[in-house]
C-alpha cells in the first residue's frame, strides 16, 4: 500500500448526518489545530437541509499557509452510512478512512489501497452515557478524541477549547472530556499512533483569529455606523444580520435606559428590505441590507431607484450557485453581472469584493463611506465561501482616528447662507451633488425625490435634452468613482513576466497558491487582485501591459471576463478564463493545470492533487 | 412643463400659531384632471396641516406610483418628499421612520397601489403599527394608464368602457380592521367637514393611521353603473358619526346630549369627539367596527367616519425599543465601539 507521510500538510473530512451536532466537534477539531499554531481552512459542505441529509466538513491543515481548497482526502472521518461509498471512493491512495465499527462494515466497502480505522463510536457511547440524545452527541467527541490519538494532537489544546466552550454549563465539561479520552484510549490501545500523517505544534499562526466573513462583515457594519438594518432570510446571508443583531446587542445598548441604538426589521421580502434601506438612508440614517443573488433580483426595481433618485445604499450580496434557486449551499462568483449593471435601464453599481474576513470587515465599513460620498447602492460581492466558512484571517482592525464621510450633506447653517438649492446641481464638477435630509430647515432644502427625470432643481421634467444632462452627469460620477474605491493589489514590483494573472474575492486564495506551485516549477507569472468595481485605471494599464491575461473566477460565463472587456474595452482574445462552477471552491491545482495548459511549457508534474475530486452527490 | 406658483404672500393673510399661511402649506399645481377627487383631498390635507400648525419640515411625505402618489407634488412644497415605486412606499416609509423618529409620515397611496401590487407591503407595514397616517385615495381604477378596473371596483360596477367587473373587491377597512390596525376611517373627497378632522386626529395617532377615502375619477370612473362615482357615493353613504378633533391644549367646550357622544383620549392628550348617528357602535372595539363594516356592505351603504381607534397602541418604536433620541442623529462617538471591545472580539475567536 502506497504511503504518502505528511507532517502539518492534510486534508481531514468529516462525513456526518445534518442535524447530529456533529457541526460543534468538527469545529472543536478546526480549531485545535488552529490553536496549535496551524493554519487551518474549514469548510463546510452543507446539504439545502434541517435534518437527515449528507453533510461534510472538510479541514485542510497546511503548516505554510495555503488555504484555498485542496483536492484528495487524507483521513476520512465517516459516521454516516448513506454516504459511504462516495466516502470511501474519495480517499487517496494510501490515506485513512476512519468509521464506526459497531456494526461491521460491509465488504464492498472495502478498497485494498486504503487503510481502515473501526473505532466502535456507538458502542463506546452505550456503555458510558444514559440518554438517548448524550449517546448521540458524544459520539462526535469521540472521534475527535481517536483524532488526537491518530494524527498527534495536544490533548490539552482541546481540552481548553471544550472548558471555553462550557463555561456556563460547567457540568457539561466532565462528560465532554469522558468522551475525548475514550476516543483517544481507544485509538492509543488498538492502532499505531500517531499515524504517517501527523500534526506538529508550529507558531504560524501569529495573531491571526479564525472567523466567518459575514460576522465580520455584520462587525463592520457597526463600526460602519450602520443603525437599520432590514433585511429577509437567505443562505447564505442570514448570518449576517444575525450577527449584527448579536453584536449591536452587546455594543449597542444603552446602558442606563435598555434602549437601543439600533433598529432591525425583518422584511416581508427582499423588496421591502430595500425599500427600507432606502427610506432610512433617505432620512439620513445609515443602513444596509444582505442578501444572495435571487434577493438582488428582487431588488433590481429599487436600485435602480436608489441609482437615478442618488440615494446611498448599502448591499451586501453573499453569492451562492445560480441561476434560480440553483445550489442554495454552495458557493460561487455568478452575480458580477447582474449587480454590477442590476435594474433596467443605463445602471451601474460600484462592487468590492473582499477576499478575508478582514476585508469583510474593511470593506462593510468602508462601504457605508462610499455609498454616502457617491450617493448611490454600493454592492459588496462575498460569497458562500468567504461568508459562511471560518477563516484564518488578519485581525478585525479599526483606526482610532477615523471618521465617517458622510458625504455632501447640507446643514441648517449651510442651507441658511444659501440663494437657491438645487438638489441635482453639480456644483463641485465631479458629478456628485449636495443633498439635504428631511427636517432639516423649515423653508429651506425641500424638494422632491422621484424616480422620474427632473431637472437640476428637482423638478419633473421629460426634456430630452435635460434628462441627458442629468444621466450624463451620472457618468461623471461613476468616473469620479474610480478614485474612491479601493485599489487592487499588486503581487510584484513592476512587471517581470509577459502572462499575467487577474482575479478578485475567494479565489485569492488558490490564485496565490497556484502562482508558488508555478513558480516551483520555473515559471513566473504577474499578477494582480481586483477589489473594486468600477476599475481603476491601474488595472488597465496591468491588462495592457501584459501579452495574455487568465482571469480566474467561479462561474461559467466568464463574467468578470466580460466586465473587463465591456468596461475596459479589452480586446476579448487577449483574456483567458480559468473558470470554475461546480459548486465547491476552486483550488490550487485546477488553476495551475489551466494555465500551464495554455504555456508554452513541458506538462506539469503535480504533486498537489493526491486524489479523486470533490463529486459529492 | 413644470408649473411654479407664486410665493408672494399678502401681509395680512391669516396665519396659524407658527407663523405660517395657509398658502404656505400649498404646493405645485396640479396636473390632474379638473374635478378629480384627489385634489379635494389635497386641499384637505393642506387645511389639516395649517390648522394643526405643522412646521412643514416635520413632515414628511411619501408615495408610490399613480394619480395619487403624484398629489405630494401639489401640497406642502416646503415638506421633503418621495415619489418612490409601484406599490413599495410602505416599506420607504418604514426605513424612513426608523431613521428618525420625530417627523411626521404622510403615506400617499392609490387603490392600484395598495389594494393589487402593494397589498402585501399594505398588510406589513400595518401590523408592524409604523407610526404613519396611509392616506389611499381610492377610485376603483387605474387613471394613468386609462381606467382599467382596480382590485377596489365592486363587483358589477361599470367602467366607462362598458365592462362589467366580475371580482370581488379588497375592501381596504375591513382588511385593516382584520390585520390589526389601530386607527381605521373612510371618508369622501367630496366631504371635507369630515375628512380635515380625520387628517388631524390620524396625524396625532401613534401608530398606522389608515384613511381610505373614496376619490372619483372624473375622468374614467364618475359614469352611471360606476359604484366609485360621485353620483353613487352621495346616494349611498351613511357615516358612522360627525367627528370632532380637539388639540390637547384645547378646552372642551360643546356639550352633546348624553348617549349621543363619545370621547376618546388619545397618546397625546388629544381628544376624538364623535357624535354618533347608531349606538350600537364602539369606535374603540374592533369587534363591534368589523360587524358594522359587514353590515354596511350588506346594506349597500358608503360607510365612512372614524371606525376603529385602538387608544392603547404602540407603534414600531416601542416595539423595537429604540432610543429616544432619532437614530440618524447619532454619530461616531455614539457608533464605534471602543478599542478595547474590538481586542475582546477579536480574542475571542483565536
Amino acid at each position: 500500500m502506497s504511503s504518502i507521510p505528511a507532517v502539518n500538510d492534510m486534508v481531514i473530512r468529516f462525513a456526518n448526518v445534518n442535524g447530529t451536532g456533529s457541526a460543534s466537534a468538527n469545529d472543536l477539531f478546526a480549531k485545535a489545530m488552529f490553536r496549535m499554531g496551524l493554519p487551518v481552512s474549514p469548510k463546510n459542505i452543507f446539504p439545502s437541509n434541517i435534518q437527515g441529509l449528507p453533510t461534510w466538513y472538510e479541514v485542510r491543515i497546511n503548516e505554510r499557509g495555503y488555504l484555498g481548497r485542496r483536492d484528495g482526502i487524507d483521513l476520512l472521518v465517516g459516521v454516516n452510512p448513506q454516504s459511504y461509498r462516495k466516502d470511501i471512493d474519495s480517499v487517496r491512495p494510501g490515506g485513512y478512512f476512519v468509521y464506526d465499527n459497531t456494526k461491521r462494515l460491509h465488504d464492498e466497502f472495502i478498497r485494498e489501497d486504503i487503510h481502515y480505522i473501526g473505532i466502535p463510536m456507538m458502542r463506546i457511547c452505550m456503555e458510558h452515557y444514559q440518554n438517548p440524545r448524550h449517546q448521540q452527541l458524544f459520539k462526535n467527541i469521540v472521534y475527535v478524541g481517536a483524532l488526537a490519538a491518530l494524527l498527534d494532537m495536544e490533548m490539552e489544546v482541546i481540552k481548553d477549547i471544550v472548558s471555553q466552550q462550557f463555561q456556563k454549563k460547567e457540568k457539561l465539561i466532565p462528560p465532554n472530556f469522558q468522551a475525548l479520552e475514550l476516543g483517544y484510549n481507544y485509538a492509543q490501545q488498538h492502532f499505531d499512533c500517531p499515524l504517517d500523517i501527523r500534526v506538529e505544534r508550529r507558531d504560524n499562526t501569529g495573531d491571526s483569529i479564525l472567523i466567518d466573513g459575514n460576522t465580520a462583515t455584520a462587525l463592520g457594519a457597526i463600526f460602519g455606523g450602520a443603525t437599520v438594518a432590514a433585511w429577509y432570510p437567505i443562505t447564505p446571508s442570514t448570518s449576517v444580520v444575525k450577527a449584527f443583531e448579536t453584536y449591536c446587542k452587546k455594543l449597542r445598548v444603552d446602558p442606563e435606559t435598555g434602549k437601543k441604538k439600533y433598529a432591525i426589521v425583518q422584511a416581508e421580502d427582499e423588496l421591502a428590505a430595500m425599500g427600507m434601506v432606502i427610506g432610512a438612508t433617505w432620512n439620513g440614517a445609515r443602513a444596509f441590507t444582505a442578501t444572495s443573488g435571487p434577493g438582488v433580483s428582487l431588488m433590481s426595481e429599487f436600485i435602480g431607484l436608489a441609482y437615478f433618485a442618488e440615494i446611498p445604499v448599502v448591499l451586501v450580496n453573499v453569492q451562492r450557485g445560480g441561476p434560480s434557486t440553483g445550489m442554495p449551499t454552495r458557493t460561487q462568483q455568478s452575480d458580477i453581472l447582474s449587480s454590477a449593471y442590476a435594474s433596467h435601464g443605463d445602471t451601474k453599481h460600484p462592487l468590492l469584493f473582499p477576499s478575508t474576513p478582514a476585508e469583510c470587515f474593511e470593506m462593510s465599513a468602508t462601504a457605508f463611506d462610499l455609498a454616502d460620498r457617491l450617493q448611490t447602492p454600493v454592492i459588496m460581492m462575498s460569497d458562500l465561501d468567504l461568508g459562511m466558512n471560518n477563516h484564518m484571517s488578519p485581525p478585525l482592525a479599526w483606526d482610532e482616528s477615523r471618521r465617517y464621510d458622510l458625504g455632501k450633506v447640507l446643514t441648517a447653517e449651510d442651507l441658511e447662507g444659501m440663494e437657491k438649492f438645487g438638489r441635482y446641481l453639480d456644483v463641485d464638477g465631479d458629478g456628485i451633488c449636495y443633498r439635504t435630509v428631511p427636517g432639516t430647515h423649515p423653508t429651506k432644502g425641500s424638494f422632491f425625490t422621484r424616480g422620474t427625470s427632473r431637472d437640476e432643481y428637482a423638478r419633473y421634467t421629460e426634456e430630452g435634452a435635460v434628462y441627458e444632462r442629468i444621466v450624463d452627469r451620472l457618468v461623471k460620477k461613476w468616473n469620479t468613482a474610480k478614485d474612491y474605491v479601493p485599489l487592487p493589489e499588486l503581487y510584484q514590483e513592476g512587471n517581470q513576466s509577459a502572462q499575467g494573472v487577474l482575479f478578485f474575492g475567494t479565489s485569492t486564495y488558490s490564485a496565490l497558491e497556484a502562482l508558488d506551485l508555478l513558480k516551483e516549477r520555473g515559471i513566473s507569472l504577474d499578477a494582480l487582485r481586483v477589489k473594486a468595481f468600477p476599475f481603476h485605471s491601474s488595472i488597465y494599464q496591468f491588462i495592457q501591459d501584459h501579452e495574455q491575461i487568465f482571469v480566474i473566477e467561479q462561474n461559467r460565463d466568464a463574467q468578470f471576463r466580460s466586465l473587463l472587456i465591456n468596461e475596459l474595452e479589452i480586446p476579448p482574445h487577449k483574456l483567458t478564463s480559468v473558470l470554475n462552477y461546480d459548486g465547491m471552491p476552486i483550488t490550487a491545482d485546477k488553476i495551475m493545470q489551466e494555465i500551464s495548459s495554455h504555456l508554452p511549457v513541458a506538462e506539469l508534474v503535480t504533486t498537489n492533487n493526491q486524489g479523486n475530486s470533490h463529486d459529492l452527490r | 412643463m413644470t408649473y411654479v406658483k407664486p410665493t408672494f404672500r399678502h401681509p395680512k393673510l391669516a396665519r396659524n400659531t407658527i407663523g405660517f399661511a395657509k398658502a404656505d402649506y400649498e404646493g405645485a399645481i396640479s396636473t390632474l384632471c379638473a374635478g378629480c377627487g384627489h385634489d379635494s383631498i389635497s386641499g384637505a390635507i393642506i387645511q389639516a396641516c395649517y390648522e394643526m400648525a405643522i412646521e412643514p419640515h416635520k413632515l414628511a411625505k411619501i408615495s408610490g406610483i399613480g394619480c395619487s402618489s403624484k398629489t405630494p407634488t401639489y401640497f406642502l412644497g416646503n415638506s421633503h418628499g418621495f415619489n418612490s415605486v409601484h406599490g413599495r412606499m410602505p416599506s420607504v416609509a418604514t426605513g424612513a421612520n426608523l431613521a428618525n423618529k420625530d417627523l411626521i409620515y404622510l403615506g400617499v397611496s392609490g387603490d392600484g397601489d395598495t389594494a393589487s401590487i402593494g397589498l402585501g407591503q399594505f398588510g406589513h407595514v400595518l401590523r408592524r403599527n409604523l407610526n404613519m397616517v396611509y392616506v389611499v385615495m381610492n377610485n376603483g381604477c387605474y387613471g394613468l394608464t386609462k381606467g382599467q378596473d382596480s382590485a377596489t371596483a365592486d363587483v358589477g360596477s361599470i367602467s366607462k368602457a362598458g365592462s362589467n367587473n366580475p371580482f370581488e373587491p379588497i375592501d381596504l377597512v375591513g382588511l385593516a380592521l382584520e390585520l390589526g390596525a389601530t386607527f381605521v376611517a373612510r371618508s369622501f373627497s367630496g366631504d371635507k367637514t369630515q375628512l380635515v378632522p380625520l387628517i388631524k386626529a390620524a396625524m396625532s395617532h401613534p401608530g398606522f393611521a389608515l384613511l381610505d377615502v373614496l376619490s372619483p375619477c372624473v375622468t374614467f370612473n364618475n359614469n352611471a353603473g360606476s359604484t366609485k362615482s360621485y353620483t353613487y357615493i352621495r346616494e349611498h353613504l351613511s357615516a358612522t358619526a360627525t367627528m370632532d378633533f380637539v388639540p390637547e391644549e384645547q378646552e372642551i367646550t360643546v356639550d352633546y346630549a348624553e348617549g349621543k357622544s363619545t370621547s376618546v383620549v388619545m397618546h397625546d392628550g388629544s381628544l376624538v369627539q364623535l357624535h354618533k348617528l347608531s349606538p350600537h357602535w364602539d369606535p374603540t372595539n374592533r369587534r363591534s367596527a368589523m360587524e358594522r363594516v359587514q353590515q354596511a356592505k350588506q346594506d349597500g351603504e358608503v360607510l365612512t367616519g372614524l371606525l376603529y381607534l385602538d387608544p392603547d397602541s404602540q407603534e414600531l418604536h416601542d416595539t423595537l425599543d429604540t432610543v429616544d433620541e432619532p437614530l440618524n442623529t447619532l454619530r461616531e462617538d455614539i457608533l464605534i465601539p471602543s478599542s478595547e471591545a474590538l481586542d475582546s472580539i477579536n480574542e475571542a475567536f483565536r
